[in-house]
């Protein structure tokens, strides 16, 4: 196995898959000169698409993430996958399952599956996993799928990471309240009802349709009784797409059903990601999701660069100590500390880089 | 410390794979990252989810007695890949004279019906520890 940092990156850059899983460890676990190495591979990003997957536990995300890899495949692309299962906040262990559903998919060369846990993070993904598929794109995959943890409402990471976000949902997932909540079904760029052949999917789906269309301020105002209105006649949402079709540049998500356990919707969904792509593209709005991405990541990286080099530094470390007792008396306030340690400590952010970092 | 990536792999035919979910949840909750791929695997499918997970450890289960032919084939797939550096362990109806041979070929550990879960934990645990301090 590779051990140094340079044969590491000459095998990456072979194309060896074990580099690659062990560039992918290295940014995992933060061990060190992972930011040398996401540097060097920076330059290469930017390639790939990014799919996020995300919906309900059991709703067949990894089964819809399997077939849509199948299908990238057949088309002569190659995926990355990166599948995300929860970390015990008791143990710190994990049970990663997400293979199991992707055995057809598991021998093939131009395929690379990668199980993350989520090692304590809530947003539905892992901390790095951001990073990871960073990784995977200097890779040279040509599709990233990134596979959720099953979610409940409010794990929405995964749309500040991929270019278009799926939401797969199940005909048990709830009734037209639920599809009302703020949260993950506001992320979705297009919505997967899944199982369709499950009573209740004609109704979720009419309950997505209504509130995509109330979203896009589609009012019922021509339509004259108001009990009952069947939605298959006045569909709020499909006014409202038909309306985004004619301007070409707003998007309303569509509602597909599928059967993924035989296969069925996959061609339609592979569809609407090229349309919805091609929308993000047309629209500019895919610089603008990754140039938020861009400036969001930046960001973090100073303020853990801030964080590191105060409290790495013994003065900052022995003025808080100093400080703490005043605080705990009442005869200064947390505020007045803060302020003061931050004015002391000034001098640190000017300081050249530390050796390694 | 970062934790310990265990594949967890039921190769071979036989169906029977409650002992390796009982070791997948047993090393879980000794706090290690165990990636469970299922069953009827082949050491082709193992050896390549070995190493795109990169793992540290690769936990076989085999009740079928195929395990002569089975154990060798993930071992020497790893090796052509360079990931010579894998614990391969595991556990099922293994004879005694079987478990000395696959370990005279660098085998790790093989553990019997009956074991308690707390005494692989361990071993990998051990193994583990002693590997980062030779790294380090």
């Amino acid at each position: 196995m590779p051990r140094s940092a340079d044969t590491l990156l000459s095998d990456f850059d072979a194309g060896k898959v074990p580099a690659l899983a062990r560039a992918v460890s290295v940014v995992e676990n933060h061990r060190e000169g992972y930011d040398a190495l996401l540097g060097a591979l920076h330059s290469r990003t930017g390639r790939a698409r990014r799919i996020g997957i995300t919906g309900p536990p059991g709703a067949g995300k990894s089964t819809v993430t399997a077939l849509l890899v199948a299908n990238y495949r057949s088309a002569g692309l190659k995926v990355g996958v990166l599948a995300v299962d929860p970390t015990s906040p008791f143990t710190g262990g994990a049970l990663l399952g997400d293979r199991v559903r992707m055995e057809a998919i598991a021998l093939d060369s131009g395929v690379y599956i990668r199980s993350m846990a989520t090692r304590g993070s809530l947003g539905g993904l892992a901390a790095a996993t951001r990073e990871v598929a960073d990784v995977l794109d200097a890779f040279g995959f040509d599709r990233i799928l990134i596979e959720t943890v099953g979610v409940g409402q409010s794990e929405l990471d995964v749309a500040r990471t991929a270019d278009s976000t799926v939401v797969v949902l199940v005909p048990e997932s709830g009734d037209s309240i639920q599809t009302l909540k703020a949260g993950v079904m506001e992320i979705a760029d297009i919505f997967v009802v899944n199982k369709a052949d499950r009573p209740g999917a004609d109704r979720l789906r009419n309950d997505i349709e209504l509130m995509l269309g109330l979203r896009k301020g589609v009012s019922f105002g021509n339509i004259p009784a108001h009990h009952g209105v069947d939605l298959k006649r006045v569909n709020p949402a499909k006014v409202a797409r038909d309306a985004a079709a004619s301007e070409s540049n707003s998007w309303t998500p569509p509602v597909l059903s599928a059967i993924a356990r035989e296969g069925k919707g996959m061609q339609e969904l592979i569809d609407a990601l090229d349309r919805h792509f091609a929308y993000l593209e047309r629209t500019a709005k895919l610089a603008e999701r990754r140039g938020g991405r861009t400036r969001e990541r930046v960001m973090e990286l100073v303020e853990s660069g801030f964080k590191r080099r105060v409290w790495s530094d013994d003065a900052t470390q022995r003025r808080l100590e100093q400080m703490l007792p005043d605080v705990e008396k009442r005869s200064t306030t947390p505020f007045d500390a803060a302020e003061q340690i931050l004015e002391q400590s000034a001098d640190l952010m000017a300081k050249p880089r530390e050796k390694g970092r | 410390m970062r934790p310990v990536r265990v594949l967890v792999a039921k190769p071979g035919l036989d169906g029977h794979d409650r002992g390796a979910k009982v070791v997948a949840a047993a090393l879980r909750d000794a706090g290690m990252e165990v990636i469970y791929t299922g069953l009827h695997q082949t050491p082709e499918m193992i050896a390549t989810a070995a190493v795109q997970e990169d793992v540290d450890v690769i936990g076989l289960s085999i009740l079928s007695g195929a395990h002569m032919t089975l154990i060798p084939r993930v071992q020497d797939l790893l090796r052509e890949q360079g990931r010579d550096d894998v614990l391969i362990t595991g556990g099922g109806i293994i004879p005694k004279e079987d478990m000395e041979a696959l370990t005279a070929r660098g085998i790790g550990r093989l553990f019997g019906p009956g074991t308690p879960t707390s005494e692989l934990v361990g071993y990998i645990k051990g193994w583990f520890a002693e590997r980062e301090k030779q790294e380090a």
